[in-house]
């Protein structure tokens, strides 16, 4: 009996597995990871690497067959390049217009508004801005041509209303496609704040109202300060996707007339396919995304900065 | 090791293999051939579809067992090149014949993406029938050819007759200069509110159509090689006529004798002359291209059989006047075979059977073609098929070819800049030549011949 007894390993302790074995676990756990890793690995980091690496060089689409390593030439053309500087100046009007002006002024406006309007009133007006950030890119961008075109819906209005008529897919484009991109994407920045307003606790904005706080004090005050966090990813979030908004502008201008509406992801494609310097293209591809990083970084610090 | 963790490793080895193999070879059946063919914008016309589905019938019942697939590629010029190109770029995505056009076709070979066909035209009888112009047309600087040639073209003006008797102008009008043009288009601009008095093409969207139809037609009449010089073997840089064609552009467009900028620098504006605006009289001189009937004959896109009594052509002036007196620029696609078609002789066959002589012929009526053949050219029902054939046949005499060099295209897209520049804005005719002759700098690494403007 003893024997068996001694020979018996002491019995681990509850809780408390035997190191080997939960090294050997906690690597088997990654194991049915190893699929979706590969294919991101291949799929994404491939490509990815790939562009890092055609950037350095001077790759064409039509022209030449022969690649060659060119160093930083892109990217030192791109600084002495007066189109790409056009297009990063455009890319920030877009940007601050549509994005930190339009969209995210207007989504706090309407989700605001939503909590106080009544329940009709919030389902038509939740599902009309919903719909128009549902619809595909490119179809929105068809549809805001045809409604500022010459002969299109808002002239139409105008019109009607005894206005003067207006051109400005012509006489304005970065106007024109900041608008339709405000229009498209509002949508998100309300669904954002509907959600950040609805985590309010009541009490705190009835004490203000008894203190005698009126509407804007409040918003000053208490609200914005509440949902600040969500303000920040907002931004972000709408930063991002307006710096790469491609097909809205492809549809509605071409990035013109003349280069008036050509910010960088319509550059980048002019350059890379239409004049076949695929190299430089993805050059400005990669500062476009280092412009992104910058706007990321930043926000990510007013993120940290605490109350 | 517990024993499912084989099964497990073993399992997501299985799918992390399969899901890589998966998107392997399709579309490179043996039997199949891809031929990618230009569509136009507009749904109505639809006349290369028609006759490239006779000729698949035709091979097809020729060759049993194999298949034609045509895949066409309905975009604005400048996006069709890009998206051929990129699916000559690999094996795997490749067409096997391509319409390809003789701008393109320099550019294309010099990145290896095409076939030289030197070994099938030795042994094809009908190459002898080929005008020697055509087949330099598809020869690159390496001395082989690369296409054949389906047809070429000439460009002259093109007015409406009708209109031209409402405004108490003669309908025979043959312009002698420049200034002649401009100021009947004055005169049309007073008498007839509300219709054009003169399309020029312009700007980027339209691509080719605007540097071809629209600049060149005016440059090549300033004087001799206002582009590139042979003799040199250089780009020009610093050209008069350059500066006095955009002046040309910038008088039609700020004085309100053509289309609104707006609609001018849209991409599908060459479609809409064609199915829109001349039909239904809204302009009244149009420089345009000899094909200009396939839109409205029978099998067009835009059937109109009054056109051809209501439209009078006049061959486009010189700047001045000066000798010859005209001037026209000529084109023309081809079939090609890409470098990476792997089943280039079974592609030769039908690139045989896409210019047979018959086909040819109908080809060359469908499209409103200048024949490139001289079997084709003595066809009586060539002849006799389109209104105006003599004219812009005889127009060759006078004709131009833009200079056929890898790096033309891109010198077209700074030129459609350029006349983007002084139709859309406020830019003058030489600060958008300055900036065109910077761009040639850069394209051609400072290789240019300056003529110091």
């Amino acid at each position: 009996m003893t024997t068996t007894l001694a020979s018996r390993p002491p019995a681990p302790k509850p809780g408390r597995p035997a190191t080997g074995g939960r090294q050997r676990r906690r690597a088997l756990r990654w194991l049915p990871l190893t699929p979706a890793t590969a294919l991101l690995l291949l799929f994404l980091g491939g490509p990815i690497v790939y562009c890092v690496a055609i950037a350095f060089t001077d790759m064409q689409l039509t022209g030449s067959s022969s690649t060659s390593f060119v160093g930083l030439d892109n990217f030192r053309h791109a600084f002495q390049d007066e189109h790409f500087r056009n297009a990063v100046v455009l890319t920030l009007v877009f940007t601050v217009l549509s994005s930190l002006v339009g969209q995210n002024t207007l989504g706090l406006g309407l989700a605001l508004l939503m909590r106080r309007a009544s329940g009709p009133v919030r389902t038509l007006v939740g599902s009309l801005t919903i719909a128009a950030w549902v619809v595909p890119e490119i179809v929105a961008g068809f549809l805001l041509y045809a409604f500022f075109r010459d002969e299109g819906t808002l002239n139409a209005v105008l019109d009607w209303a005894h206005l003067p008529s207006q051109d400005w897919l012509y006489s304005a484009p970065i106007i024109a496609v900041s608008l339709a991109n405000v229009w498209r994407g509002t949508a998100f920045s309300m669904l954002i704040y509907s959600a950040a307003l609805a985590e309010i606790p009541r009490e705190i904005t009835e004490a203000a109202e008894v203190d005698g706080a009126g509407g804007w004090r409040r918003l000053w005050h208490i609200t914005l300060p509440m949902i600040r966090r969500s303000i920040g990813t907002n931004l972000m979030l709408n930063t991002l996707q307006t710096l790469s908004v491609f097909g809205l502008i492809w549809a509605m201008t071409r990035g013109g007339p003349g280069n008036r509406s050509q910010t960088l992801p319509v550059f980048m494609y002019d350059q890379a396919f239409l004049k076949a310097l695929i190299g430089y293209g993805t050059a400005v591809a990669l500062l476009l995304l280092l412009i992104g990083a910058l706007f990321a970084a930043v926000y990510l610090r007013l993120l940290r900065t605490e109350v | 090791m517990r024993p499912t963790a084989p099964l497990i490793l073993a399992a997501t080895l299985a799918v992390a293999a399969t899901s890589l193999t998966g998107c392997g070879a399709f579309g490179t059946d043996p039997n199949t051939l891809k031929i990618v063919y230009l569509r136009n914008t507009d749904n109505k016309v639809r006349h290369m579809d028609a006759y490239l589905s006779r000729v698949k019938d035709e091979f097809e019942r020729a060759h049993p067992g194999k298949k034609v697939k045509l895949i066409p590629i309905q975009a604005a010029q400048p996006d069709y090149w890009v998206k051929v190109q990129q699916m000559m770029r690999s094996a795997k995505t490749t067409p096997d014949v391509v319409y390809e056009d003789t701008f393109i076709i320099n550019s294309d070979v010099a990145s290896g993406y095409l076939r030289p066909l030197d070994r099938y035209l030795e042994r094809w009888r009908d190459w002898d029938r080929f005008l020697p112009r055509a087949r330099a047309a598809a020869r690159a600087e390496d001395g082989r050819t690369y296409g054949v040639p389906m047809g070429t073209d000439t460009r002259a003006l093109w007015f409406n007759k009708k209109l031209f008797a409402k405004a108490g102008l003669p309908t025979d009008w043959q312009p002698r200069s420049w200034d002649e043009l401009l100021s009947t288009a004055r005169t049309l601009k007073k008498r007839l509110p509300g219709v054009i008095p003169l399309n020029v093409y312009t700007g980027k969207g339209p691509g080719e159509a605007s540097v071809m139809q629209g600049f060149e037609m005016l440059l090549y009449g300033t004087g001799a090689d206002p582009l590139y010089d042979p003799k040199a073997g250089r780009w020009v840089a610093g050209g008069q006529g350059f500066e006095d064609a955009l002046t040309f552009l910038d008088t039609v467009y700020g004085e309100g004798l053509g289309p609104h900028p707006s609609d001018a620098v849209d991409p599908n504006v060459p479609t809409r002359v064609a199915t829109e605006l001349l039909p239904e009289r809204k302009v009244a001189i149009a420089l345009d291209g000899s094909w200009m009937g396939q839109f409205w004959i029978k099998t067009g896109g835009r059937p109109w059989p009054a056109w051809s009594k209501e439209l009078g052509q006049a061959p486009m002036p010189t700047q001045y006047g000066q000798s010859p007196g005209k001037v026209s620029m000529s084109g023309g696609w081809t079939w090609a075979i890409p470098a990476k078609s792997q089943k280039p002789d079974l592609a030769w066959k039908l690139v045989e059977t896409l210019q047979s002589q018959p086909n040819a012929v109908e080809w060359s009526l469908r499209d409103a073609q200048i024949a490139v053949r001289a079997d084709v050219a003595a066809d009586r029902r060539y002849r006799t098929s389109m209104p105006g054939i003599e004219f812009f046949t005889g127009l060759v005499r006078h004709t131009h070819y833009r200079p056929a060099l890898p790096v033309y295209p891109r010198v077209s897209s700074a030129i459609g800049e350029a006349m983007e520049a002084v139709t859309t804005s406020d830019t003058s005719p030489a600060a958008a030549a300055r900036d065109y002759d910077d761009e040639l700098d850069s394209i051609t690494d400072g290789k240019v011949v300056n003529r110091g403007r």
